[in-house]
């Protein structure tokens, strides 16, 4: 039955099933902790499948983005007297505003070239947040006011729930927005011309399509999904610092977008579930972490070129067909 | 008058080991087209072990140019088991390969040396010169003149030698190159070589003036590579520029104006060349076949 269903319908069947078994192995609330991490870490990475996947352009600071969500939900609350959901798309508009502005010039440059550029961006934000300490608190990071979910539930529904369970509930119907919309993306016209950029720019071109604009168009809806993502954490953990717009933030969130398998929205999702749990695992091996994690890093990408998506597909259908 | 001569002494300092980390990028981009984001970690790993090895008794030189060698081989080592099975890769997956090198060395470094910040004297003492009302460390002319003798000599080495036309060459084109009888798979593990020994000279120069520690790395190769890109990628004049003019740029930023935003001067001037020159300054033109 399940074969005559789009694939992005299926992907989204799956992605929701996934979701809502998953407690079902968890051994304690960490867990859930850990789940909502993911899910946060694959909005993020979904923007980036859409602009390194889709549109097959690099960034190398997409954090930055992160950044400005992030403290847009700590400082919308306190200066603004915004509520902390309202901070949350003042800083994906705001983002995407930025993203807009800069992208134009940005994206006229090519591979290594438009790596350093994203590059520089990226640090720049990042030394705006470390450096204006009056504002943003500097490297000491600073508290973030929550959205009160737990306390909602328990207002609304009469029952009580841990702020982690509901959190991540929570932040699974996001990445299911998230991911709904993405997928709607890739097949709509917007969705062709940007993968057609990513086969040959000169091909899109010379049919006529405007690359420039349309690769403008795939780096803001990206730095929204950062910018969310950012948000999120903030409002998760109650506290910031400036490292979510560091230059290793940037990197961690395009390999978990590649060692998954650039190309689609569940591939991205894995390789942010990956890399997000794998540091909890590792921290058993606490001297060993950044060893390992550079080896994991190396090995995937030389011996799945594809990401590990892709790449288990395609073991399992060498499988099917003997 | 002497303020300004002071910052452009420090400029140049810092700039000399910009442009030679710088240097080792583009030596190896052009043998492979690959640009090594460990490059940071080669100038760590110069001045880690010659720390260690100075501390386990061998006389200074002696310990530098053992780690210079020590840090030639981890370069061949990560071509032979990391680059060189991930030939034809694309550009994103060797740029994470790379990274994810960085990342290992580090965390190598980590385990094996540890986390503090390490120096050894510098070569000549540390009384400074006064010229002309701005002082300068002796240790700076070390790492001036240390830089300008390695771009000399690998200059007279890729003009001159035999080998060294063999890896231009091999830059220039691959396949004819072997067709001409070029063993192109020594000339990757040589360029790995050349460049992660360029990157431990820099660390080994640098060293007494500026510390080390195992995390130093992350910080030069994004210099490093922003000056390869700011002179174009591939053009090792560039990469002597660039690295200098991002040193000049930060340390006047730094007298001048703000200490805190000192970086953020050097990206920016970045981003507005790359916005007049796609291709930096002094990069070719490149044109891609369809």
């Amino acid at each position: 039955m399940t074969a005559y269903l789009p694939p992005r319908v299926r992907a989204l069947i799956i992605l929701t099933i996934l979701i809502a078994l998953a407690p079902m192995l968890f051994p304690s609330s960490f867990y859930y902790r850990v789940g909502t991490l993911i899910f946060i870490n694959s909005i993020a990475v979904i923007g980036l499948v859409i602009l390194i996947g889709y549109a097959g352009q690099i960034s190398l600071g997409h954090a930055g983005f992160s950044g400005i969500g992030a403290y847009a939900c700590a400082l919308g609350p306190v200066h603004l007297g915004l509520h902390p959901f309202a901070s949350l798309i003042l800083g994906a508009v705001v983002s995407a505003l930025l993203a807009w502005f800069v992208g134009r010039p940005i994206l006229r440059l090519k591979g290594h070239y438009l790596a350093v550029a994203t590059l520089g961006l990226g640090m720049l934000i990042s030394m705006v947040l470390t450096n204006e300490t009056q504002l943003t608190g500097g490297p000491d990071g600073m508290a973030v006011e929550g959205l009160g979910l737990a306390k909602a539930v328990r207002e609304t529904l009469g029952f009580k729930v841990k702020t982690s369970v509901v959190w991540y509930w929570f932040g699974g119907g996001m990445l299911l927005i998230g991911a709904w919309l993405a997928l709607n993306l890739y097949n709509s016209p917007t969705g062709r011309v940007l993968r057609s950029l990513h086969d040959s720019e000169i091909a899109a071109k010379t049919v006529g399509a405007d690359v420039a604009r349309y690769k403008l168009v795939a780096f803001v809806i990206s730095a929204a999904y950062a910018s969310v993502a950012g948000s999120l954490l903030a409002l998760f953990n109650r506290f910031i610092t400036p490292d979510i717009a560091s230059f290793l933030h940037s990197v961690e969130l395009v390999t978990m977008t590649v060692l998954g398998g650039a190309g689609s929205v569940l591939g991205g999702i894995a390789g942010a579930t990956l890399l997000t749990a794998l540091p909890q695992v590792l921290t058993m091996f606490h001297e060993y972490e950044h060893v390992m994690l550079g080896l994991i890093m190396m090995l995937v990408m030389i011996f799945m070129r594809d990401g590990l998506l892709p790449t288990l597909r395609k073991l399992m259908l060498r499988r099917a067909i003997p | 008058m002497s303020e300004l001569l002071q910052f452009v002494f420090s400029g140049l300092t810092v700039g000399a080991v910009y442009a030679l980390v710088a240097l080792g990028f583009t030596i190896i981009y052009n043998a492979s087209e690959v640009v090594n984001f460990s490059q940071g970690e080669f100038v760590m790993l110069g001045g880690m072990l010659t720390v260690f090895i100075f501390e386990a008794g061998l006389p200074l030189w002696g310990a530098a140019f053992l780690a210079i060698f020590i840090t030639a081989l981890v370069g061949v080592l990560l071509n032979k088991l990391a680059i060189e099975p991930a030939r034809g890769a694309s550009v994103v997956n060797l740029i994470i390969i790379t990274i994810g090198a960085s990342i290992f060395l580090r965390g190598l470094a980590q385990i094996i040396f540890d986390k503090q910040l390490h120096r050894y004297p510098s070569f000549s003492g540390d009384d400074p010169l006064h010229i002309a009302g701005a002082t300068l460390l002796p240790q700076s002319i070390w790492v001036m003149f240390g830089a300008a003798f390695v771009f000399a000599g690998l200059y007279a080495f890729f003009t001159r030698t035999l080998t060294g036309k063999a890896i231009l060459a091999t830059a220039n084109n691959r396949l004819a190159a072997r067709l001409v009888g070029i063993n192109t798979n020594f000339i990757m593990a040589l360029s790995f070589g050349l460049s992660a020994a360029v990157g431990a000279t820099a660390g080994v120069l640098v060293t007494p003036i500026t510390l080390t520690s195992y995390d130093i790395g992350v910080m030069l190769a994004l210099k490093g590579f922003a000056a390869a890109m700011l002179g174009g990628m591939g053009n090792p004049f560039g990469a002597l520029v660039g690295g200098l003019f991002i040193g000049l740029i930060e340390a006047t930023t730094a007298g001048y104006l703000t200490s805190e935003y000192k970086d953020a001067a050097a990206f920016i001037v970045i981003l507005l060349t790359l916005f007049v020159m796609p291709q930096g300054l002094f990069g070719a033109k490149s044109m891609e076949r369809v």
